[in-house]
């Protein structure tokens, strides 16, 4: 499989207490365990991204637990209030052990 | 056809009996099972519809590898209040968990969106469990046109 990519788009400035937001999609085929090889009709191992992460200088803001039923390519956007300066960091976890990682700053003023 | 004797209705019946108990409940979750997943997450307390809560998908989607989910929960996201997480069940998929939303205060608004596989016409649930332990549901019912698990 083509290497997982993440991307991220994340705000570079905000104003102190505005809700900003955050969207992420990482390149993946999000095999889902139940699908079977036409040549051989074995079944297609499980592989997907179970669990994505974002955090705000070390704390978690908001995270997902995935299950097969997500589209490939898993894209997520979701929402943090900005209160100060700081760095985003974007984790995803695959089936395989492999962990991407992203990261992001934000200035708030 | 020749009537069958005492043994060879005794095979007859051995052998249906098993095939009955091995063929699996059906290759896709019903609802059944849909109402399991969303009792291990409600802990079998009741949840009813709620107006806090939104999700939002197409009415049709012509697609179902690809078909996009919103969902919104109103909630002041304080540390004393706010949505803990978020579930979302599929009652046609192959299995009826799709994913758990997980927010924090730091979340600021309790707002995710993302793309979820359908493979057939059905309903889709979310619930939302807030600090307090209370439980909110909605329920979409999505058409598909092209389903998306994959043969």
């Amino acid at each position: 499989m083509a290497k997982s990519k993440p991307r991220v788009k994340a705000p570079k400035k905000a104003a102190k207490g505005d809700i900003v937001t955050i969207k992420t999609l990482i390149s993946h085929k999000m095999e889902t365990g139940l699908r079977k090889d036409k040549k051989t009709g074995e079944i297609i191992p499980r592989r997907i991204i179970n669990k994505f992460v974002a955090q705000f200088n070390g704390k978690d803001i908001f995270s997902v637990d995935i299950d097969p039923s997500i589209s490939a390519n898993p894209y997520f956007q979701f929402k943090m209030r900005a209160e100060e300066s700081g760095e985003f960091a974007f984790i995803w976890t695959d089936d395989n052990g492999e962990v991407h990682t992203k990261k992001s700053k934000l200035k708030v003023s | 056809m020749k009537s069958l004797n005492r043994r060879e209705a005794l095979v007859f019946s051995a052998v249906t009996g098993g095939l009955l108990l091995m063929t699996p409940t059906g290759a896709f979750a019903n609802a059944g099972d849909a109402m399991k997943t969303m009792e291990e997450f409600t802990g079998g307390k009741p949840v009813g519809d709620s107006k806090l809560i939104a999700l939002e998908m197409p009415e049709i989607a012509e697609n179902g590898n690809t078909v996009p989910l919103a969902i919104s929960v109103e909630s002041p996201m304080t540390p004393d209040s706010y949505v803990k997480r978020v579930i979302i069940i599929s009652e046609g998929n192959p299995r009826p968990e799709v994913a758990t939303f997980n927010f924090s205060p730091l979340s600021g608004v309790a707002e995710a969106s993302t793309r979820m596989r359908l493979a057939k016409t059905q309903n889709v649930i979310a619930i939302a469990e807030l600090s307090d332990g209370s439980l909110h549901m909605a329920k979409r019912q999505v058409k598909v046109t092209i389903g998306g698990c994959g043969g």
